[in-house]
């Protein structure tokens, strides 16, 4: 699926300041049974952000209006649990580019690098940083430069790098996915399987 | 010739590398694919975008389980949605000539019970599904994990995915397990210690006298719940109990076939001296029956223990405060003699043919607990014949409960088996996050000899007490 490329954000942010953030409360299980990828930003954090009856829940972060941005910073080991790449495709169609977190869950890392949401993990000095700026001022800015691999908190301009993979660089920076880059060595892999046991 | 000592996990991966990638993913060659209707529909539409076929169909599986109604399977699934993923599933299948066992099929039931009941499970092999319970699997000594749409989409069209390699653990667990301990104890009290993302970026190979003395399907529960710790995965190295398991299933090699299966099966094991990123280990006689009381499955305890303090607890205050708030309960509380609204019976966890026996064997001579609601769901219709040929549903009708039929249900609850908001519910599933098993519902996790205990006694009770001498 064809995403934004990605190199430089300059954005406000959105702090959730919550450890463990699962995918079902991304995406609750009861919202996947779309057979497409669209509107899943409507459902995003459904239970936490709306009452049962659909009126907005007033303390939930999304629904504060001082806070806006494509940038999200959450608490340590986001994206736990079930591996639906639902909860990628719903930040990201909510608006979101980014998550910076302390850490991050793997299988949610893979899917959100694969279609174009960048995750960043920072140090948890760093993150307790940006949570403070954005409490002190709601309209702080971050930088994520991806070609320099640095998040910039930019009232303060303490800046900290980040890790991803040249090979996962180069394809977020081009907007490719790993679908192009297997259809390109099929003859590779169809010897490969020639000689496989199963 | 020496060699660099190698684990079981190292010897599966290697061996399935087609590229490696120069400070990026390793190209990673998958054998078996196992698809469902949730996470299919929008990789089958990327291949109709991009214009793919499937390019192994004999590789993938299909089999309908998330979503699937556990009362009246013989009628039209009455909500549209689910019906309309059903379909999907069914059309993409038959449009790439991929195995589906649909609804209603003899061999339908939750994609990692029916995997390895009928020998599509082998040692050796690399296994993906976009379900992160897929590490299942792991309990052959396959390399089993869970992926995403888009890498459902990669491994249809090109049999790939792109991974990087884990770190390696190892669990070992020695001595000898108390009366009324079960697999989902050992794993629920290995995940309490290690915490809900302590192993994350690691592939686990359990070791050690619990996991050899312990039965497949035991095998299965605990590498199940090897990612509520993180972990990608876990795997068991295989022996003879496996292979006792395997032979004469469905689709295990025959014959000739099965000599040479099982010379190279022999060899998957972790040589002495290999080298892990991170060792545990544990005493089996540590171990209680366990329950959860908060919102990960981390949270979990000694079902006689009180409620630990955040402090103790660790993590951050405010996320372990929002956390019991929810559950409704408070630091240093005991949990026995707590109210029990629902139980819920099944899952890729505890739906196996040994866990209704277990359940059985605390019901029997007993009668459910009038306020209980009971959901019984079988893995699959393999194990709901089980069940029935074993004289387990003469046990449970006599108490008074009632066996439904197979799928996933009240595990992410999205067909109508919901637990309502701000009920209790003791589940042999796997997850007990807000909401997993219905908008506010409250899940304790637990192990089936548990949950038979809080479903006749209908308050949460140490399932020792009620064992049979
Ligand atoms: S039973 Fe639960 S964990 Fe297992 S496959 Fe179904 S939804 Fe996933």
């Amino acid at each position: 699926m064809a995403y934004d490329k990605f190199t430089l954000l300059r954005s406000s942010a959105v702090p959730m300041p919550i450890e463990n953030v699962d995918t079902d409360q991304i995406i609750p299980a009861r919202f996947l049974k779309a057979t497409e990828r669209t509107g899943f930003g409507d459902n995003l954090f459904r239970d936490w952000r709306y009452n049962t009856d659909g009126s907005p829940k007033k303390d939930f972060v999304l629904n504060n209006p001082i806070y806006s941005g494509n940038i999200l910073v959450a608490g340590r080991n986001f994206g736990s649990g079930s591996s639906r790449e639902h909860a990628a495709w719903a930040l990201y169609d909510y608006g979101f580019r980014c998550v910076v977190s302390s850490f991050f869950a793997d299988i949610f890392k893979n899917n959100s690098l694969n279609i174009g949401l960048l995750p960043v993990q920072v140090s948890p000095v760093f993150l307790d940083k940006i949570f403070t700026a954005l409490e002190a001022n709601p309209h702080s800015e971050l930088e994520v430069n991806l070609p320099e691999q640095t998040l910039t908190l930019l009232a303060t301009r303490e800046s900290e790098s980040f890790e991803i993979t040249t090979y996962k660089k180069h394809n977020m920076t081009h907007g490719y996915d790993d679908i192009d880059y297997l259809q390109a060595m099929k003859a590779d892999i169809q010897s490969f399987a020639a000689k496989s046991m199963y | 010739m020496s060699k660099t000592p190698a684990t079981l996990f190292d010897r599966v991966w290697d061996s399935h590398v087609v590229r490696q990638i120069e400070d990026g993913p390793d190209v990673f060659f998958i054998d078996r694919h196992f698809i469902h209707e949730v996470t299919s529909p929008v990789a089958f539409l990327g291949l109709e975008t991009r214009d793919l076929s499937v390019l192994f169909p004999e590789k993938t599986f299909a089999t309908a389980d998330h979503n699937t109604p556990t009362l009246n399977q013989h009628l039209p699934v009455q909500d549209l949605l689910s019906a309309n993923q059903l379909k999907a599933l069914e059309v993409n299948s038959a449009k790439y000539h991929i195995s589906h066992w649909g609804l209603g099929n003899p061999k339908n039931g939750i994609v990692h019970v029916v995997g390895p009941e009928n020998g599509i499970t082998l040692p050796g092999m690399t296994i993906v599904c976009g379900d992160s319970h897929t590490s299942t699997h792991g309990a052959f000594g396959a390399i089993a994990f869970g992926i995403g749409t888009s890498e459902v989409e990669m491994v249809l069209s090109s049999q790939c995915i792109m991974q990087q390699k884990p770190k390696k653990m190892r669990i070992k667990v020695n001595g000898k397990p108390g009366k009324g301990i079960t697999p989902k104890d050992v794993t629920l009290y290995g995940i309490s210690k290690l915490t809900a993302s302590g192993a994350t970026g690691y592939f686990v190979e359990y070791a050690g006298e619990v996991f050899e003395n312990m039965s497949m399907e035991g095998r299965m529960t605990v590498c199940n719940m090897s990612i509520e710790m993180g972990a990608r995965g876990g795997m068991i190295a295989p022996d003879e109990t496996t292979f006792a398991y395997l032979k004469g299933r469905d689709k295990a090699p025959k014959g000739e076939a099965w000599d040479k299966a099982l010379a190279y099966w022999k060899t998957l094991k972790t040589d002495e001296g290999a080298f892990f990123d991170k060792e545990y280990a544990f005493d089996a006689a540590d171990v209680e029956p366990m329950i959860t009381y908060g919102t990960n499955p981390g949270m979990g305890m000694g079902i006689t223990r009180h409620i630990p303090t955040s402090q103790v607890a660790g993590g951050s205050k405010a996320s372990y405060e929002k956390s019991l708030d929810y559950m409704g309960f408070h630091e240093g509380e005991s949990m026995l003699g707590k109210k029990v609204d629902y139980v819920f019976i099944g899952s890729c966890t505890n739906g196996r043919i040994e866990d209704f026996r277990d359940f059985a064997s605390i019901v029997k001579g007993r009668k459910k607990a009038a306020h209980v609601t009971a959901w019984i769901v079988p893995g699959s219709h393999i194990v709901e014949q089980q069940i029935k040929e074993e004289g387990i549903l003469d046990i449970l009708t006599e108490a008074g409960f009632q066996l439904r039929q197979p799928g996933c249900s009240a595990c992410l609850a999205m067909n109508d088996d919901k637990i309502p908001a701000g009920k209790y519910a003791v589940s042999t599933s796997n997850r007990n996050f807000e909401g997993r098993q219905g908008p506010g519902a409250r899940t304790m996790l637990a192990s089936p000899l548990v949950a038979a205990a809080a479903a006749v006694t209908g308050v949460v009770t140490d399932p020792r007490g009620l064992i049979a001498e």
